[in-house]
């Protein structure tokens, strides 16, 4: 798979500082298997980045390596370089923990704590500290204000994090995940296990908050990809077995009107995947 | 007279279907209840034509498996039904035979009573009702934190290793019969809370390690189950938030898995109530108010096993007195655990809500 090249409509950066993420040749590996080879790319600030391709084809395990999630899982490795502006998060000595802070992360499934919907937006601030209660108070409004759920919510804020419906569910993470001030937003599939009003609703506050917060979206859909994000990487996985790469990677325009590589006009125009 | 004819051509309808499934249901089908009837009529006018002839047959429902299905439901009750039926009677004869105690001791000298004397003849159960709570509530203090930290390493801590050693060590634990636990407390708790409190090392704090030891396992094991059951994604999103695995687990998991291990403490508790064997070897067994944790006591069950072989009258009907409070306690016990951890999780929803407000 050495031979393989990546193709960019847009020229790689030479200065990290001018990125968001600077990735250079990376590799992951979990034991003995080589998943992710060779990956290299920019992550643009105060954009949408989204990250396609088929199942299994390594995206949300690069999405994962850049808040360091796959730490939890013994026996992984990382090689080659992942600058977040400029600071390598790989580099000895880094805490995950204030990392993971700095870089929220929202997952497929909704996940909020068995709390109220309160304590579950209070819980990343409380852990740095925050104890006034009007200052939480202020914290949890705004937060679940640009999580575009305070409407629904702000008369059962002691209500189970659970017993809200799924997509409400899910803003809420996002709402938890934006009250401890997030540089970077990583959004692992966030919209394919909910409601469609939903959905609407958060490709609505990521338009809104991408100028403060650079989000990047793993999607299986295509239509998102293009409604949603600024730039596109294409992840593909072409042996089981073998390690994926990055096929193509630009600006989310030049990806879905002139695909620069054959396998990313098949995948776009649903040939496969 | 129409109405028949159609009911009829109806039910001929059916047992064309029904022939080869089960001819030995056509005797059957001639003899509808009222309400079957009434059904069919109606059904027979809305569909005005029933000569159509299905072009599938659907197979019935079998005698064999109707009568199967209802065995096996049967089955299953009468072996519920038998644990509640157990239960009842075991509290009707102990209640039965303990009633005598009401006139021939007085109800509420049998209560209030602090002294229990054969010789005499007077019998009060205030020292074994104490002894039984202190020696319970020691072991609890003791008991469940050791428990329940040894819960949370298992599931949030240790590598499988680890645990490959050490779920097979609280199993067996968990296996040891009471009176080798009682052994062990004889020969190695006694001369140490001896050497460490002095006296002759028989009393509530030699229960108390001795018990602890005992109720630890079940309280482990289902704490465990409690903890693993919470989802991973609880956990990835706290860690994602950029909390340590500490903070995780404090401020998360364990909230989480609260209810699961008070559970689990209440089980423990119920064992310790009725522990007896090796309660009764390291505790003293002197019918005497709670001292001190080094002076010797009695609980109800100890009591209980040491003179019910020779107990007779009065003396015996006063040990069953003793065994009907025993299930009581430990009854009402468990109840008011479940209020209490009922009643503390409105509680903080309720402060939660004005406080927003």
């Amino acid at each position: 798979m050495s031979a393989h090249e990546t193709k960019y409509s847009t020229v790689l950066q030479t200065d990290p500082l001018t990125t968001s993420y600077y990735v250079r040749n990376l590799e992951f590996w979990y034991g003995d298997f080589n998943a992710l080879t060779n990956i290299s790319l920019d992550v643009m600030p105060s954009a949408v980045t989204a990250f396609i391709g088929p199942s299994g084809c390594g995206k949300s395990t690069f999405l994962r390596c850049m808040n360091r999630m796959n730490d939890l899982i013994p026996d992984t490795q990382v090689g080659g370089k992942m600058l977040l502006k400029g600071a390598d998060i790989y580099g000895s000595g880094v805490d995950p923990v204030d990392l993971r802070r700095r870089v929220g992360m929202i997952f497929q499934q909704p996940n909020p704590f068995p709390q109220s919907i309160y304590d579950n937006v209070a819980y990343g601030p409380r852990l740095q500290g925050v104890k006034k209660k009007r200052d939480l108070d202020d914290i949890v409004e705004d937060s679940l204000k640009r999580a575009n759920l305070w409407k629904e919510v702000k008369d059962i804020l002691d209500k189970n994090g659970l017993a809200i419906s799924g997509g409400q569910q899910q803003r809420l993470c996002i709402a938890r995940v934006l009250a401890v001030q997030p540089e970077v937003l990583l959004m692992d599939e966030p919209c394919s296990a909910i409601d469609p009003t939903s959905v609407q609703k958060i490709e609505d506050l990521m338009a809104e908050i991408k100028d403060e917060v650079t989000i990047i979206i793993v999607t299986h859909n295509m239509q998102q990809a293009a409604r949603v994000s600024d730039y596109t990487s294409f992840f593909l996985q072409e042996v089981a077995g073998e390690p994926a790469v990055l096929v193509e990677s630009g600006k989310t325009s030049d990806i879905f009107t002139a695909p620069i590589d054959k396998r990313t006009e098949d995948y776009i125009t649903g040939r496969f995947g | 007279m129409s109405e028949d004819k159609n009911i009829e051509s109806v039910e001929a309808g059916k047992e064309g279907l029904r022939t080869d499934a089960n001819p030995s249901k056509k005797t059957l089908t001639h003899t509808p209840s009222v309400a079957m009837r009434e059904f069919a009529e109606t059904a027979a006018q809305r569909e005005k034509p029933p000569e159509v002839r299905p072009a599938t047959k659907l197979q019935l429902v079998s005698r064999s498996t109707q009568i199967k299905e209802a065995a096996l439901a049967s089955l299953f009750f009468i072996c519920a039904f038998l644990a509640v039926l157990g239960v009842a009677l075991i509290f009707a004869f102990v209640a039965f035979r303990a009633f005598p105690l009401v006139t021939e001791i007085g109800l509420w000298d049998f209560l209030t009573g602090t002294t229990w004397s054969v010789a005499e003849g007077t019998f009060g159960a205030v020292p074994f009702m104490l002894g039984s709570l202190v020696v319970v509530g020691g072991s609890l203090v003791i008991g469940v934190p050791l428990a329940v930290l040894t819960a949370i390493f298992m599931s949030e801590v240790a590598t499988p290793r680890a645990n490959s050693i050490i779920r097979p060590a609280v199993e067996l634990l968990a296996g040891v019969p009471s009176v080798v636990v009682g052994f062990f407390g004889v020969v190695v708790v006694v001369p140490l809370v001896s050497a460490l409190v002095g006296g002759a090392g028989f009393g509530p704090l030699t229960a108390w390690i001795v018990l602890s030891i005992m109720i630890m396992p079940t309280i482990t094991t289902l704490s465990e189950d409690a903890l693993n059951s919470i989802p991973m994604g609880i956990r990835e999103a706290s860690y994602a938030m950029g909390a340590t695995k500490w903070q995780t687990i404090w401020k998360v998991v364990i909230p989480a898995a609260k209810i699961g291990i008070i559970d689990a403490a209440i089980l423990g508790m119920g064992r310790a109530i009725g522990e007896t064997m090796a309660v009764l070897m390291v505790v003293g067994n002197a019918p005497q108010i709670f001292a001190g944790i080094s002076a010797p006591i009695s609980t109800m069950t100890s009591q209980i096993v040491l003179e019910m072989g020779y107990s007779s009258g009065t003396h015996r009907t006063a040990l069953f007195g003793l065994a009907a409070i025993l299930s009581l306690i430990s009854m009402s016990l468990v109840l008011t655990v479940r209020l209490v951890s009922r009643d503390q999780h409105k509680k903080r929803k309720k402060v939660k809500k004005g406080g927003v407000a």
